[in-house]
Formats: C-alpha cells, sequence, structure tokens
C-alpha cells in the first residue's frame, strides 16, 4: 500500500458525502410575516415551523480521485453533479461525511470577479489576482491569454471594455482567463459548450494540457462527445446517488441506454 | 428503469468509512473548505493584497466608465455636492451656527462622514452582495470589506482634491498641521474597514440588515456633528454627564474634528474633546483587530447554504 507509483497517489476522496440544502421561506407552517421575524429571533427552532425546506441533493457518495485523472461528472438535470462540484471546491457544506483534498481544488471560472464596465486587459489582471495568481504571473502570460481568447483576431478588442463583447467574445475571454492558472485539481462546469468550433477544439486542447500539469480535472457537462474526448473515468450521478463509477465508454453505454429508455 | 448498474469501482472506494479518512490521512490530505488558523488568514489575506487593491480601484473606475467625461466625475461630483451644502447653509439659511469658516467646516465634515457611511453600508452588503464572486473563489473573505473600505478611502481622497479647492477658495492657509491628515485618514480607514468587517459578517447571516443600516447611519450622523460643532454646543446647553461622554467619544465625531483641525486653521485644538488622539487610536483598534478576529470567526460559512 505505501509503494504506490506517483499516478496512484489519490488527491480528492470523498467520504459518504451528504449535502443537503435548506430552502427558506416556502411558505408552509405560519404566515410569512410572523414566520421571518420568528427565523430572525429563534433561528434554530423556528426552524421547522418557518417552513424551511431540505432538499436532499447528494447522498452518501464516494469516491477517490487520484492524480492525472480527469474525470467525468454525468447525469439528468438536477441529479447533483454541479452542487457534489461546489462542494469539492470547499464552497458548499456536506452534511455528514468529509471531503478530503490535497491542496485546493478551484472551480474553472472568474465570470464573477469579472466586471463589464472595464477593458478586456483590466478584467485580465483582475481575474488573474482574484484566482490567486501575482502580477508578474499575469504579466508572463498575458499575452498567451490574449491569444488564446482570439479576441484580437478582429482587430484591437482587448482595449475595449467588455460590455461591448459578443457573448461568444466574452465567454471566450472568460475561459482563457480562467485557464491561465495551473491547479492542482481543476473543477470543470460545462465549460467546453462556450465559443464556436475551432475555440472549442483550443479548450479541448487547453484542459488536457492543465490535466497533464495539474493532478486530477472534474467535467460536469451533458455533452457526451466532449466527455469521451477528455475524461477517462466517468462518475454516473442519479438524483444525489451514486449510480456508476466506472471507465468512460462503460458508464456511458449504460447511460445512453437509460436516458434513451426515458424518452 | 431501475436496473442495478452499481458496478463496484475500483480501489478503496467502497470499503469502508474508517479506510477513507485513513487512506486520507495517510496521504496528507485535508478537510475542503475548513477555516485556516488566524496567522495563515492574515498570511493568505497578505498574498492577495493587489487583488484587494485591484478590486478596490476597478470598482471606483467602474462608476463613471459610462459618462461622458469619465473620470473627471470622481472630483466634480464631491465639488457639486459641496456646492449644494453651500447653497443651501450658505445662502438660502444663511447659518453659521455661530461657527468660523462654517462652509469649510461644514463640508469637511460632509466628506469625512461620507467615508464612514459608505465604508459601513458597502461592508453590509460585502458579503451578501457578492455571493456569485463569494460561491465560485477562494480568497480570504475579508479581502472583500477590506476592499470596499478601500474604494471608499480611494473616493474620499478625489474628495479631499476638491476640498482643497474649497479652502483655497476660501482663503484658508496650508499650514504644518495639514500632515495631521495623514495619521487621520490612517486610524479612519482602520475603524471603517473594522466596522465594514463586522457589518459583513451580520449582513451575510441576515440580509435585511441592509435595510435597517440607512436609518442607523442618518442617526449617528445627526449626532456626529456633521453640520454643527459639539464642542460649542456642549458647553452652551446642559447635558447629563453621560451624554457628554457618548458625543465627545463617539468615533465618526473624533475623526471629523480631527481632520477639520488639521485643515482649519480657525478651528483650534481647544474645540477637540480631551483625550482625542487616543480615542481615535482606540476605536481604530478596537474596531479595526476587534472586527477582523469576528469576521474570520465565520469565515468557512460564508456563501454557504
Amino acid at each position: 500500500m505505501a509503494e504506490r507509483s506517483e499516478e496512484n497517489v489519490p488527491t480528492v476522496i470523498a467520504d459518504r458525502v451528504d449535502i443537503v440544502y435548506r430552502v427558506h421561506g416556502t411558505g408552509a407552517g405560519r404566515g410569512p410575516a410572523t414566520a421571518a421575524l420568528h427565523r430572525i429571533l429563534r433561528p434554530g427552532k423556528a426552524a421547522k415551523a418557518a417552513g424551511v425546506r431540505r432538499v436532499h441533493a447528494v447522498k452518501k457518495v464516494s469516491f477517490v480521485a487520484r492524480r492525472g485523472e480527469a474525470i467525468g461528472l454525468i447525469g439528468t438535470n438536477g441529479s447533483g453533479k454541479s452542487t457534489l462540484l461546489k462542494a469539492i471546491a470547499g464552497l458548499l457544506p456536506v452534511e455528514s461525511g468529509a471531503i478530503y483534498t490535497d491542496g485546493q481544488p478551484s472551480l474553472l471560472g472568474v465570470n464573477a470577479a469579472l466586471m463589464n464596465d472595464l477593458t478586456g486587459e483590466r478584467n485580465v489582471y483582475l481575474g488573474g489576482l482574484a484566482m490567486g495568481m501575482s502580477r508578474e504571473q499575469i504579466k508572463a502570460r498575458y499575452q498567451e491569454i490574449v491569444d488564446f481568447s482570439g479576441i484580437n483576431d478582429k482587430g484591437d478588442f482587448i482595449s475595449l471594455p467588455m460590455r461591448t463583447y459578443s457573448s461568444g467574445m466574452a465567454a471566450r475571454l472568460r475561459f482563457s482567463i480562467a485557464a491561465a492558472k495551473d491547479h492542482d485539481v481543476l473543477l470543470i462546469d460545462e465549460a467546453l459548450a462556450t465559443g464556436d468550433r475551432a475555440f472549442q477544439k483550443r479548450s479541448e486542447q487547453r484542459i488536457r494540457e492543465l490535466r497533464e500539469q495539474a493532478g486530477t480535472v472534474f467535467l460536469v457537462s451533458h455533452n457526451n462527445k466532449s466527455i469521451r474526448d477528455t475524461c477517462e473515468r466517468v462518475l454516473w450521478l442519479e438524483r444525489g446517488e451514486l449510480r456508476m463509477d466506472g471507465p468512460t465508454e462503460d458508464v456511458l453505454k449504460e447511460y445512453e441506454a437509460f436516458t434513451s429508455g426515458r424518452r | 428503469m431501475s436496473q442495478v448498474l452499481h458496478t463496484p469501482p475500483h480501489g478503496a472506494a467502497h470499503t469502508g468509512e474508517d479506510d477513507l479518512a485513513a487512506l486520507a490521512a495517510r496521504h496528507g490530505l485535508s478537510v475542503s473548505g475548513a477555516r485556516p488558523g488566524l496567522p495563515e488568514y492574515v498570511r493568505q489575506l497578505w498574498a492577495r493584497r493587489h487583488f484587494i487593491t485591484a478590486f478596490a480601484t476597478a470598482k471606483l473606475t467602474a462608476q463613471y466608465s459610462q459618462a461622458r467625461l469619465g473620470q473627471i466625475w470622481q472630483v466634480a461630483t464631491p465639488l457639486l455636492n459641496a456646492a449644494v451644502y453651500y447653497f443651501i447653509f450658505g445662502v438660502l439659511l444663511g447659518t453659521k451656527h455661530g461657527v468660523d469658516d462654517y462652509i469649510p467646516f461644514l463640508v469637511t465634515g460632509v466628506f469625512v462622514w461620507t467615508f464612514t457611511q459608505s465604508s459601513v453600508m458597502a461592508g453590509t452588503r460585502a458579503i451578501s452582495g457578492n455571493l456569485g464572486l463569494v460561491r465560485a473563489l477562494h480568497f480570504p473573505r475579508a479581502a472583500l470589506p477590506i476592499s470596499f473600505a478601500l474604494q471608499q478611502l480611494q473616493q474620499l481622497l478625489f474628495s479631499m482634491a476638491a476640498l482643497l479647492i474649497i479652502l483655497f477658495c476660501f482663503g484658508i492657509p496650508v499650514g504644518p498641521s495639514w500632515l495631521l491628515t495623514i495619521p487621520v485618514l490612517v486610524l479612519q480607514f482602520a475603524f471603517n474597514a473594522g466596522v465594514a468587517m463586522i457589518m459583513a459578517r451580520m449582513g451575510a447571516k441576515t440580509p435585511d440588515i441592509a435595510q435597517l443600516m440607512p436609518f442607523v447611519l442618518r442617526t449617528w450622523m445627526y449626532v456626529s456633528g456633521v453640520m454643527f460643532s459639539i464642542d460649542k454646543t456642549l458647553r452652551e446647553t446642559h447635558l447629563p454627564h453621560a451624554a457628554q461622554v457618548l458625543l465627545e467619544a463617539n468615533p465618526a465625531a473624533v475623526y471629523i474634528d480631527l481632520m477639520r483641525f488639521a485643515l482649519i486653521d480657525s478651528f483650534h485644538a481647544s474645540q477637540l474633546p480631551h483625550h482625542v488622539w487616543a480615542y481615535a487610536l482606540g476605536w481604530a483598534l478596537l474596531a479595526g483587530v476587534g472586527g477582523f478576529v469576528w469576521f474570520w470567526k465565520a469565515e468557512e460559512r460564508y456563501g454557504r447554504g
């Protein structure tokens, strides 16, 4: 057990993870005004009476992800894929069980840190800093980011505010910024669907690079083709339960049978 | 539909609970999303200092990016504000409240008060208004309220530029006491950032506080001597001793009066309360350090659930 090769080192371990959302103000129990007052005054006791609904999004999921693996997460809408991803990133609390990680897994995405009123150039810096890169690192990668996004292919757009970009251009720049940093564990939520065909090809290439440099990549996608192209292992979640965990081809075959059977 | 598809995954994934925890321990994995210790937190925050300043500057710049005159509004807005106060209090009402150089007195008060007021307001929404950011990226959350307080400090510096124009117009001489503005600004910033962090934690738990804060802040403004001289009021009216102490120890009033003392030559040291620098330093330390520690204690809960 102790003499594992480098490739076998675990990077993410999920140990019987349960994730429960609490949704406030669903209207059950008392009237809204008194319910709200109760919630503020006696948060613990009043929670049940005030109509807090529990949504059990992920149920008893266990897996071990190892260095060098690219793992696809599939499942029908609302099956808990994105929730599980957020929990791995440490952005959602687990109800029971535990998630152990090597370093800090990061979600691929800087959308929230960017500002539409600023130029593309300033957003590259802002986004990079928000992800924890230093100014020097961003400066060194700046040209690479801009070239990768292809923003300047049709003129000097990088010095214009982001609000003037087309939605495809903005999405390409966002992905380029997010993909500029090397991550130990990288979590990607449907990011491959952005941009035109040429850009998608470049994105897949970049994800393969990230995967080689980094440890582990998790990819959530409804596009079975991009899962096939990037991942060799797939976790299939259905209604919050881990239904299958195995090599991409095996799991996708069952999944495709499952989804076509439902139609 | 419900055929059993559970194929046992490779490795230790489906052995018992203890095995997984032990496997994690053996390879030195840590629990995802746990709160770091205070020294580690300070170190992480320091590592993000460039993000804090870049975020503050970006917010400030974005404000006027759609306007034709652009960044000129940074100075023009406080100047226009001052003009309105001059029109109402100087021309229409003609009030002086027996204060020399009333307009510089008033404008200094308004600008310095606005710094505290906006920092507290922005702090209240620092977490609750940026949930997208908090839920997408990992960084010490204290970066947000501190960044918002810093944005207000930058805003105040622009206002100070406008203030200098006004002081010049009213013939107030430049003196060595102007250097005192620097320690005053540093102390007030520490105080504001601390209160912003306290409000950020409260606002993250109960966003409704943001609706309440304007009323609290307006009350606070009226007792802070923005439009009148506390010193003169205390001499002319008889208040209980406790009320006097409270009025004089009020941090907003302390910073406002110190700034007036630094900038306006007719505002003498005798108009300052006793131990005013001790108050200024005490509030800055109490709010700054206390607010930081209190904010850190809920670090792992921001933006969750």
